[in-house]
């Protein structure tokens, strides 16, 4: 399936999806009684930009194309409904449906991105700035959680890289540490999470200056909905879900191996590298095969891929190394 | 009043109607596409939390009929029970049919490995005498003492289950742990039952309690 370039529609920008689809109801209601529904999507549109406030996400307008735009995967895209209703972010509840019905307040404007640590310009990067740094591109990549369900979303962001490189990163720099956003104030169920908060992320830097680590800021054609990580998470394609840290805040270029959340929270299930690998069991349960959501009821649990199918891209960076020692 | 409702079969025509809804919820949601984006793991977890419910239910009815002196209330325990073991049947075919489709092989390397489900599995194996024995013509075969004795299984398989709960969920222990406080508080009742009727029967000038037949007070 091919998400469709949004170029070319005439709403503006950054038209809140709650105004263009109320208008939009709206229309089709008054176009319905006059028998002129095909035009509607022609009008013009009747409501301007009015920021980015609150929670709703809106339109991400002039995505350009890129290697991962297409259905390079050549598997069908996740509906959205699901992956926006089936959220692992213990700062909202460890439900799965948690997230979705408690991270609607959460306030993401203003919002910032600190990046220091060893690097030459260190700098803190507005929203604004985040979203027109490099040109913002659609990716459509396979997830794989560690629970061992997995999704076809078609990200929206620009390889990290493209911000690592404004900063100037030192040759000291051997990893890159990520920070989510945490607030108890704003995540009242913070208690339960039963991990340590903020949430913290890391990865070597040669990860994370490979094209595939997407510095990701938005999901089918739209700013990423509270529930996913906005305004900005990382993507990491061919790791476990979790290495993919959420509303980040913080990004440092560290000498030493940073600490990661779920290798604290547990250290013989999580390891530093998490690279999706069907061989290596979690001590709890297998990952040789994954259940893709948004299927059928009867669908048989796939095959896991190693490298979750991206081995081409990525196995180079772990050559010579023991995957079952570092997991 | 409360002796005619508890005899009346009627009651029980509802209580059974009543065990039945959890499974009607899922099927209408089913039907409804409203079993989430992970299906398999929303019908898992909610026969799996029925399961632990019906158990504890199963538990509560020895301490309530002493407490609330309704002894009556032995009528709905074996049906209770039963419908513990009719969720935890679901549960299983869940885990085997849609989560591992039928792979057997996958299934019995995952009950050795792994210890969550190697307790799960163990629950549900020894419910399965309870669940076969549980006629009034077992009672007879087997002597109440006997069969008593058995069905004290069911404390075991409570205690599997909540720790299969507990070894399972990631990170968060909420609710593991409320059923281990309910099954912990049912047990404890038990053990403080018996050394209270044990310290009566003991103690010279104590009067002696009506001890009921064995095979209640299971």
């Amino acid at each position: 399936m091919l998400i469709k370039k949004k170029a070319d529609l005439t709403y503006s920008d950054v038209t809140p999806k709650a105004l263009y689809m109320g208008r939009r109801n709206f229309l089709l209601g008054l176009l319905a009684t006059s028998g002129a529904v095909a035009a509607y999507k022609n009008l013009p549109g009747l409501v301007s930009a009015a920021g980015t406030a609150g929670s709703v996400p809106v339109k991400l307008n002039g995505l350009v194309e890129g290697p991962y735009s297409k259905d390079t995967v050549n598997e069908k895209v996740t509906p959205a409904q699901d992956v926006t209703h089936y959220n692992n972010y213990y700062e909202f509840g460890t439900d799965k449906s948690d997230p979705s019905k408690n991270a609607n307040g959460f306030v993401t404007t203003p919002w910032s991105v600190s990046v220091e640590g060893e690097v030459k310009k260190p700098r803190t990067f507005t929203m604004d700035e985040i979203l027109k740094l490099a040109p913002l591109e659609e990716r459509i990549y396979r997830h794989r959680c560690v629970e061992a369900w997995s999704i076809v979303v078609p990200w929206v962001g620009y390889s990290f890289s493209a911000l690592a490189k404004l900063v100037e990163p030192t040759p000291s720099a051997k990893y890159v540490a990520f920070t989510s956003y945490f607030e108890k104030k704003q995540m009242p169920l913070w208690r339960d999470a039963g991990i340590q908060l903020p949430y913290v992320e890391g990865l070597r830097i040669d990860e994370a200056m490979n094209p595939l680590t997407l510095l990701c800021t938005g999901m089918y054609g739209e700013t990423l909905p509270n529930q996913d990580g906005a305004p900005v998470r990382m993507i990491l394609p061919w790791k476990y879900g979790f290495k993919s840290a959420k509303s980040i805040v913080k990004i440092r270029f560290v000498k030493d191996q940073p600490p990661t959340t779920w290798n604290i929270e547990s250290p013989t299930e999580y390891g530093f590298y998490s690279n999706v690998n069907p061989s290596v069991d979690h001590p709890r349960w297998s990952q040789a095969k994954e259940h893709r959501l948004g299927g059928g009821f009867f669908d048989r649990p796939i095959p896991t891929l190693m490298f979750n199918g991206y081995g081409d891209q990525v196995a180079s960076l772990y050559s010579g190394m023991d995957l079952r020692k570092y997991y | 009043m409360i002796k005619a409702v508890l005899t009346s079969k009627w009651t029980k025509v509802v209580v059974f109607a009543l065990c039945l809804v959890p499974l009607a919820i899922l099927i209408w949601r089913g039907f409804h596409n409203e079993l989430g984006a992970n299906h398999i793991e929303f019908i898992t977890h909610a026969t799996g939390d029925w399961t632990l419910r019906f158990l504890i239910l199963t538990l509560a009815i020895t301490p309530l009929r002493k407490i609330l002196h309704q002894p009556l209330l032995i009528r709905f325990r074996r049906m209770l029970g039963l419908f513990a073991f009719f969720y935890v049947c679901l549960h299983f075919a869940t885990w085997i049919g849609l989560d591992k489709f039928f792979d057997w092989s996958e299934m019995w390397k995952d009950v050795q490995k792994r210890r969550f489900i190697t307790v799960g599995f163990a629950g549900f194996i020894l419910l399965i005498p309870l669940a076969i024995t549980s006629t009034a013509g077992w009672i007879r075969r087997l002597g109440g003492k006997r069969w008593a004795l058995l069905h004290r299984a069911i404390y075991l398989t409570a205690i599997l289950g909540v720790i299969h709960y507990y070894w399972l969920v990631k990170s968060d222990v909420t609710k593991p742990l409320q059923y281990a406080w309910m099954v912990g508080i049912l047990l404890a009742w038990r053990v403080g039952d018996w050394l209270y009727g044990r310290w009566n029967r003991t103690a010279p000038r104590a009067v002696r309690r009506e001890t009921p037949t064995s095979a209640e007070t299971a």
